[in-house]
């Protein structure tokens, strides 16, 4: 579990944060939705500990990261898996050395266990044959997948995605949300995404956060987003006229 | 703009103690360097080898068309080839040579993984991403003086060619012009200068690529600085040593 307190982040005189409190509960997929510059991706990066926040409290399952000492925060950055928005797969290394790289780097685990590990996470993303190809070989929504077997190869008990499905047609984006979801309840772990895609939000939002101007303007689930009278949150959500219809639909309860 | 500059000087020197931090795993680390020193030095050889042979073979020919004097000895041109070759042509300009091949090539690709997010993504396995990337990079440019060693040699056979089969000395002019006044020091000086060059060609262009902000442009951008800067330092710096072991 994932606990935020007053987290308030600024470069310069620009504000991005603004005092966000969340919580993100275990076993469950938390989204975090927002326009582009609402400061979902520095949220993301506080939670990483990739940019330190100027004020706040970041706890991980009951403990604040800021009391952490030097070897627990090493530790809690071996039980975090990241998936970035464009992969961050290794150029240099084949699908194969992408996905053990973490287990190869941070346990003592022997060649052969973590081969087995490797062929376990790449068959649970549906990948199995693609252990020797490079990243530029393979397609954009197989790039993801093996993103996200790099990310869970660890067992780690925080899975964290930055729009994992920006940049795919809709039957894969929906395949990797799927995906997420599944490893989520499977390994029951915290999961935070960071998405503006509407459809992931509908399909896996079961904590959903909306950011407003580094403000949390909202927070609910898929099923109470249909029935808010936030303005704010139904002007981005319904921006689309599908989404409108949808709205419309539900509230009529057809 | 001082102030900036300042701030760059302060975070280069942060950067370097921070490459000294946490280091990586052995095993992986081995394969990090002998896959650099593939890449930095056995790749620029062919390129060092080709331009020292003709540049040296270019000294020669200069040397004695400059001489119209009957009474300057022929063996003169040996001597002012290995002067040059040693002194100043096979560390400084090689180094040059290579602050445009291994810079440009170490700035663009950590710009790269800056910009692909793969630097983030080795810090978020709490990787020391500069231990990772820079320390191989440094460990195998301490090769860089046997790359000027092999510069030196061509470089000087270079010259051989071109003076003694251009007609312009004899072999054992050459030759003996090559061993004319030769100081020990002066090849140990060659040699610890292009030591000092090695660490400046890794790091330099590792800062730049370490800490550029944008796109693919700002990739190129911050290539063509760093080439800028890493030259710079390196005449500096050859200025200096200069200045320091022979004044």
């Amino acid at each position: 579990m994932i606990k935020v307190k007053d987290l308030c982040k600024s470069f310069g005189d620009l504000d991005v944060l603004k005092g966000v409190n969340a919580e993100f509960e275990k076993g469950k997929t938390n989204l975090i939705i927002g326009q582009s510059g609402s400061g979902k991706t520095v949220f993301l990066k506080c939670l990483l500990g990739l940019i330190k926040p100027n004020s706040g409290v970041i706890e991980y399952n009951g403990k604040a990261y800021k009391s952490f000492s030097k070897e627990e925060k090493r530790e809690i950055s071996t039980q975090m898996g990241m998936v970035f928005q464009g992969g961050a797969l290794f150029d240099s290394m084949t699908v194969g050395e992408n996905v053990v790289f973490p287990l190869k780097m941070l346990t003592k685990m022997s060649r052969k266990d973590r081969e087995k590990r490797v062929d376990e996470v790449l068959d649970r993303v549906n990948l199995g044959d693609i252990h020797d190809k490079l990243p530029s070989e393979i397609s954009g929504g197989m790039q993801k997948r093996v993103s996200i077997a790099r990310a869970i190869v660890n067992r780690p008990n925080f899975l964290f995605c930055d729009e994992p499905n920006s940049g795919l047609d809709p039957r894969t984006a929906s395949v990797i949300d799927n995906l997420i979801q599944e490893i989520t309840h499977e390994y029951d772990i915290t999961t935070v995404i960071n998405t503006h895609d509407m459809n992931s939000v509908f399909e896996i939002g079961e904590n959903i956060i909306y950011l407003e101007n580094g403000i949390k303007a909202w927070e609910g689930n898929k099923d109470n987003i249909y029935k808010t009278d936030n303005k704010k949150l139904t002007d981005f959500v319904y921006a689309s006229n599908l989404f409108q219809k949808v709205r419309i639909t539900q509230r009529r309860g057809l | 703009m001082l102030i900036n500059y300042i701030k760059s000087i302060g975070q280069y020197f942060i950067m370097i103690y921070e490459t000294f931090k946490r280091m990586t795993k052995t095993s992986e680390l081995r394969r990090l360097i002998l896959q650099e020193l593939d890449d930095l030095i056995v790749s620029s050889l062919g390129i060092v080898v080709f331009i020292s042979f003709f540049i040296g073979a270019v000294i020669a020919i200069q040397t004695a068309l400059n001489f119209s004097n009957p009474f300057v000895p022929k063996s003169l041109i040996g001597f002012a080839a290995r002067q040059s070759i040693i002194l100043e042509f096979a560390p400084t300009f090689v180094a040059i040579i290579m602050a445009g091949k291994v810079g440009s090539y170490i700035t663009s690709s950590i710009g790269t993984m800056r910009v692909s997010e793969q630097i983030d993504a080795l810090e978020v396995m709490g990787i020391n991403s500069l231990n990772y990337l820079v320390f191989p990079k440094i460990v195998a440019m301490c090769m860089f003086p046997f790359v000027i060693g092999i510069s030196m040699f061509v470089g000087i056979i270079g010259a051989y060619f071109a003076g003694v089969y251009g007609g312009f000395l004899s072999a054992e002019e050459f030759l003996t012009g090559l061993q004319e006044d030769f100081i020990p020091f002066q090849v140990f000086y060659a040699f610890l200068k292009s030591f000092i060059f090695a660490f400046i060609l890794a790091t330099v262009p590792s800062f730049h690529g370490y800490y550029m902000r944008g796109g693919s442009l700002e990739v190129g951008h911050a290539a063509t600085t760093s080439f800028v800067w890493t030259s710079v330092i390196i005449i500096f710096m050859n200025y200096f040593i200069t200045q320091l072991l022979f004044s």
